[in-house]
Parts: C-alpha cells; structure tokens; sequence
C-alpha cells in the first residue's frame, strides 16, 4: 500500500510540474493551473484514503472552514490589492507548515517517541522557517495596505536584538537537536516542546525584524522572497513527515520565489543583501538631497486638449503605467483611452517595468483586468529599442523607472537601475498628482526635460479628461 | 517509507526542475505565476490532513486543525484567485 501512495504523490508532483510548464504563455496558463489544482486533490485524496481518514469531524470542519473563507477571498479581492492577498496566502503557507511540524512534536512526545537529531533538524527548519514567513508577511502585509508605515522603520540596537534572536534559535535548537532528554520542562510542558515553542516565538520576532527595516518600495522583492520561504517551509514539513509530495512542490515554489526575486533585484541593480539590510525607499518620500538642485527652473504644464491632439495625430503612442495608475483605479479608463486612440490608427503600446507596481508582474494583471490584450504590453528591452521612434509617450503614475538619474547621476540612490529611456521618444507627457518624487524619495531630472510637459492632477480624472477632449475632436 | 538521502535526492533535482520551468515563465504572468505557486506551497494541506486526521494526541489533533484552515485557505484562494486573473487575460 504505502508504494501506491508514493506512486500517487508522483503523479499529483508531476501535474504540479506540467500545470507550471503551461504558465509559459498567457494562451496555455490558465489550463496550467486547473492542471495543478488537479494535482492538489490527487495529493489531497491520496492522503486521506492512505491514512483512512474518513470521517472526523475536526478535519471536515477545518477543511470547510478553510474552503470558505478561501473561496471568499479569491471572489472579493480587488486587482490593485493582489499584492497584499499573495503576501497573505504566503503567511498561511509558512503558518501551515510551522504548524504540521508544531503537532508532529507534540504527537512524539506524547506517544513517547524519541526524536532522532535528523527528524529534530527538520522540525527545527520546518518551525523556523515557517514561523519567519508568517510575522514576516503579515508586516509586508500591513506596509502594502498602509496599516503599517512604508518608510524603512528602525531602532537602536535592532540588528544586536536580530542577531540575539538567531542566536537563540540556533540554541534552542541545538539543545533540543543534541539532548533533548535534559531539556527541563516549563510550566507543564515537556522540554522538547516547550523549546519548540520558544523556537517560534524567536522566529515571530525574526519575521518582523527582517521585514519592518525595508522600506515599501522595495516590497515586490520581499513578497518573492517570502513566496520561496513558503515553499521552502514547505518542503522542510515534508522532510519531516517522509511526504515527497511536500518535497517536490516546496522545492518548486521555493525555485520560483528565488527566481522572481532574483528579477527584481536584477531590475532595480541592487543585490538582495542591499535589499534586505533595508533603509531604502520610503513611502511619503520627502524631496531628499537633489532637491536643491531644481531651484530656479522649471517645468512645463500643459492641458488636456493640447495632450488630445498630439496624441490622436501621432503614429505611435506609448503608455509608461505605474503604482500611481493603481492607486487612482485609472486601468480602466486608461483602456479606454487606448481603444480611442486605436480607433483612429494610433499604435498603441504599454512599457511595462519589471518592477513597476508593488509585486511583479503587478501591472500586467491590472491592464488585463482592464481588458488590455496581452500582446499590448511590451517588456522594458523590447520597448526600449522603440522609443526612439516614439511620437508620444504617456507616463501615467510611474517615477523612478523613468527617471534618467539611473544613467546619469552616479550619487542618486537608483544609480545603475535598468529605466524605461522615454528620453528617447519626441514628446513626453507625464501625468502626476503634483511634484512630489517618487517612492525611491529622489527629484525626476525627466520632468526639466524641455521634451517634458506635465499634466498635473489625480490620473483618472486627466485621463478621463483626455478622453473628453479627444471624443469632441 | 523513504530514507534521508532518498529525500534529499528528489528534493535538489525538484529545485533544478523548478528553476529550468519557472525560468521560461514570461515577465505579464509573473503575478499568476506567485499566486498559482503559492497555491501549490499549499501542499502543507496534507501535512495538516495527516495531523489533524490521524494523531492520536488531542493537543496534536488541534493544531493539525488549525493548520488545515490555514492550508485550506492558501490552496483554495490561491487556486481559485489565480484562475480569476489567468481569464482576465486574452488577446484581441
């Protein structure tokens, strides 16, 4: 019987793996997906009917619980918060696993099963890791959403209290690793456990201390990492219980979070130490530094009806959306704007910046729900070679993407980042609320551009503007 | 039931299989791509089916419970959040 098991988990991995495959192309994902929640209930049925779970009440419960509140979400979410719903469902993830290993120590002790150091370690990782993903997300969480301040947060003797608190982990964990029968009881609890339990209170504290340092613009990096941590966690649980089923789709989502981390940094030029150390990026961003340096010039304003008419007679207009796009709730009527335009034999395309938005792949998502075809939006290095030949281009709620600083300005904090070159187009619009800088904090050499107009204002009632005025061409 | 080395085995060549797959996932599904992998972390749903459903001790039992709502939550809301985006994207 167990063989069979194990054969069944494989098949449940392999869909896992064949429903990712598919996630190449937006033609094939959504298949891929219903391909991997099959392979989730072939795990799920497979457990049950292997360890003869059939009808407890707790578990039916649970699962009906889970079920509800889940379906709940995934129905209600608006798309502009898809990066606090993932930074959440991350934190169940971790909690999940940190849990199965929390009743795995309870159910030894109870059934008096000494714990070999390898099962030990497992636990330890599994706890660890799992508990770090939780406290972490829930503040990733609270930055998104604005609950918590986005600015960098720190205090003195914080990095001294982190690495107390890794040093006391590793040293619980040592203890209960190497001899767990010396370990004393406390307050009824027998010594394994009770240093269990003191192992993910020090990793609550970790996941706090870890996140609360970096600042909300550098958020995307860290909802990837703790994606991979989730499913790192994961897999550590499978080690625990001998499930290759966890191993497999751990390792998976594990792979894929580091993958999307590693984009991101690679996309804002910064190694993911740099990231994690924090103190960047604020989210009020006040003029910092360059401020000085815009005194006496500057930029020009101009109006709807002037933005009309050179975008509808232009060849080829393209749009630069941002964060700022997402907060206005302006997908939709900047999809609208595209069809205008479209309409009258304008070529329109999206330039779309790997770290535009708050998670990856942020704006993509939003554009689609504004029913932007997906052939539309154009990655940074195929859009960069095009600007040149660009009539227009509208930078709608994006900052420091475009900001020229990245190539020229060796002491700016975004030095070096890959940008979006709209320098190169002939006209540049940018639509913002005022001329506050972005969420790196730093001033936008680009709005002093003479090819710059500013159409200041919220972006769904420019862009609705916008509208009006080409319509009554 | 396997050994550790057997697991550590199917653990490294499952990370090489994630990164060759992932890699080819293009930049306009990266958030599906979180959201759906997020769903499949939610695998622990079956660690949390073995505490909840099988343990004998109570205390045991319990937290398996509360670690199956909060699985059940990651794989439904993931799965079913995913699928929501993945419709939403479509060629002319």
């Amino acid at each position: 019987m167990p063989n069979l098991t194990n054969i069944a988990y494989l098949v449940s991995a392999s869909l896992f793996i064949i429903g990712l495959r598919r996630l190449n192309s937006p033609a094939t994902a959504r298949r891929g997906n219903q391909i991997a929640a099959a392979g989730m209930l072939v795990a799920i049925v497979t457990t049950l009917l292997a360890n003869r779970i059939l009808s407890p009440l707790e578990v039916i419960g649970g699962a009906t619980v889970g079920a509800a509140i889940g379906l709940y979400l995934a129905r209600t979410v608006k798309m502009t918060a898809m990066p606090e719903m993932v930074a959440a469902f991350n934190g169940f993830g971790g909690a999940a696993s940190a849990l199965v290993a929390g009743a795995e120590v309870n159910n030894l002790l109870a059934e008096n099963i000494p714990m070999q150091p390898t099962e030990t370690v497992t636990i330890l990782i599994s706890i660890l890791i799992g508990t770090v993903t939780f406290t972490g997300s829930i503040v990733a969480l609270g930055k998104l959403s604005g609950r918590i301040n986005g600015n960098p947060v720190s205090f003195p003797g914080m990095r001294a209290l982190t690495l107390l608190a890794v040093a006391g982990a590793l040293g619980a964990g040592g203890a209960m690793a190497l001899a767990p029968t010396s370990l004393p009881s406390v307050a009824g609890m027998g010594g394994p456990l009770a240093a269990a339990l003191g192992i993910a209170l020090l990793a609550a504290l970790l996941g706090v201390l870890l996140v609360i340092p970096i600042g909300g613009a550098d958020m995307p990096v860290v909802v990837a990492l703790l994606n991979s941590y989730s499913g790192i966690a994961a897999a550590a649980t499978g080690f625990v219980l001998s499930n290759t089923a966890l191993i497999v789709s751990g390792a998976l989502v594990g792979a894929s979070g580091l993958i999307l981390t590693t984009i991101m940094c690679d996309a804002m030029n910064r190694s993911l130490l740099n990231v994690l150390l924090g103190g960047f990026g604020g989210d009020s961003g006040d003029a910092a530094g360059p401020a000085a340096s815009q005194e006496g010039r500057t930029v020009r304003q101009t109006h709807a009806d002037d933005v009309a008419i050179l975008t509808s007679y232009a060849d080829r207009v393209v749009v630069v959306p941002g964060y700022g796009m997402a907060v206005a709730q302006a997908q939709h009527v900047v999809r609208e704007l595209f069809d205008l335009l479209s309409k009258r034999d304008v070529d329109v395309k999206f330039a779309i910046h790997p770290v535009a938005g708050r998670m990856p792949g942020h704006m993509n998502v939003l554009l689609a729900e504004a029913n932007v075809p997906y052939d539309k939006l154009v990655d940074m290095d195929d859009i960069n070679a095009e600007l040149e030949n660009t009539d227009v281009v509208l930078v709608i709620g994006a900052n420091d993407v475009v900001n020229p600083a990245a190539h020229n300005d060796p002491s700016s904090p975004i030095y070096g980042m890959p940008i979006l070159n709209v320098e190169n187009a002939r006209n540049i619009i940018v639509f913002k609320r005022s001329m506050r800088p972005g969420y790196a904090g730093v001033q936008n050499e680009l709005f002093f551009n003479p090819k710059t107009q500013m159409l200041f204002g919220d972006a769904k009632e420019t862009v609705e503007g916008l509208i009006g005025e080409i319509k009554g061409l | 039931m396997l050994g550790l080395e057997a697991l550590l085995i199917i653990f490294v060549l499952a990370c090489f299989v994630g990164v060759e797959v992932i890699s080819k996932v293009p930049a306009t599904l990266h958030t599906p791509l979180m959201s759906g992998s997020n769903a499949i972390s939610g695998i622990s749903i079956v660690g949390a089916l073995i505490a909840a459903g099988t343990m004998d001790n109570a205390a045991a039992r319990w937290i398996g419970v509360a670690a199956l709502v909060l699985a059940t939550i990651n794989v439904v809301g993931g799965f079913l959040v995913t699928d929501r985006m993945l419709q939403m994207f479509r060629k002319k």
